[in-house]
């Protein structure tokens, strides 16, 4: 129930905010909209925490931002490695673990390593996930296991 | 006021437009697919995204800027999966990796 009111909200509000216009037949459509679009979802089974995860609520937002900023170091990082004239890169593969207990956590760490340029996931497994670095460095940083940490918090007190 | 707004959003829009070519460069210089993604995950979350948030500080508080924010967050949903489906898809195939050797890194062109 709390999925299906949340789904509701959020694609209203996502209506209400593509369209910009509040006259009464595009109010209506969106309502129509809103419930045709949540009959599939309950017709395909996807109404759980695993298709909309808000339980994740703010500290998503939060993630977000640290996220963000280490998009921005590792993607300063690659832009040095690309422009000088002799790039010593080091690519390599390592096996990462991944400390998150349901699926929405390996989702979320595997994406935000493919997010932060320099390393990108190419295999998740249940408790690692195979990670392809452009620099060794790169993927020492990442065995040191910070992101994994904070995304397992993040889906950990729900 | 609108010309600090007018500073900081052409900063963000310079910066996106960097390392989008820096990442286009990337793209030429590394030497196989794998190595060719890292430097497209420069343009495609980073770059981009830089370069929207600098349209949304144009925009200012209204709807256009909404629509932007939905974008920034579309893009950073749906590129990682894209760049996932890519290597993994490779990997597949049996596409080796080019991995760095201890004593001779690999020469780059």
């Amino acid at each position: 129930m709390r999925q299906r009111v949340g789904l509701a909200i959020a694609l209203f509000t996502f209506w209400l905010l593509l369209s910009g216009h509040f006259t009464p037949f595009l109010v209506a459509a969106g309502i129509g909209s809103t419930v045709a679009v949540l009959a599939v979802c309950a017709r395909m089974r996807i109404l759980d925490s695993d298709g909309q995860p808000l339980h994740l609520g703010a500290r998503a937002v939060g993630y977000w931002l640290w996220l963000s900023w280490e998009m921005a170091k590792s993607a300063w990082d690659v832009t040095k490695l690309i422009l000088s004239p002799q790039p010593q890169i080091t690519p390599t593969l390592v096996k990462v673990r991944a400390t998150q207990s349901t699926e929405v956590g390996r989702v979320i760490y595997a994406n935000s390593i493919t997010l932060t340029p320099g390393t990108i996931s190419l295999e998740v497994e249940n408790t690692a996930i195979i990670v392809h670095a452009l620099t060794r460095e790169g993927a020492c940083s990442l065995e040191e296991g910070d992101m994994d940490r904070r995304v397992t918090r993040l889906e950990a007190n729900g | 006021m609108s010309l600090l707004a007018d500073i900081i959003s052409w900063a963000l829009i310079l910066a996106g437009s960097f390392f989008t070519l820096a990442g286009a460069f990337g793209i030429i210089r590394f030497p196989d697919l794998y190595t060719r993604m890292h430097a497209s995950g420069v343009i495609d979350p980073f770059g981009v995204s830089l370069i929207l948030v600098g349209l949304i500080v144009q925009a200012g508080l209204s709807l256009i800027s909404v629509k932007l924010t939905i974008l920034i967050l579309f893009l950073g949903l749906t590129s990682p999966v894209a760049c996932h489906a890519l290597g993994r898809a490779a990997r597949h195939r049996g596409l080796k990796p080019l991995l760095a050797d201890r004593e001779k890194p690999p020469s780059i062109s």
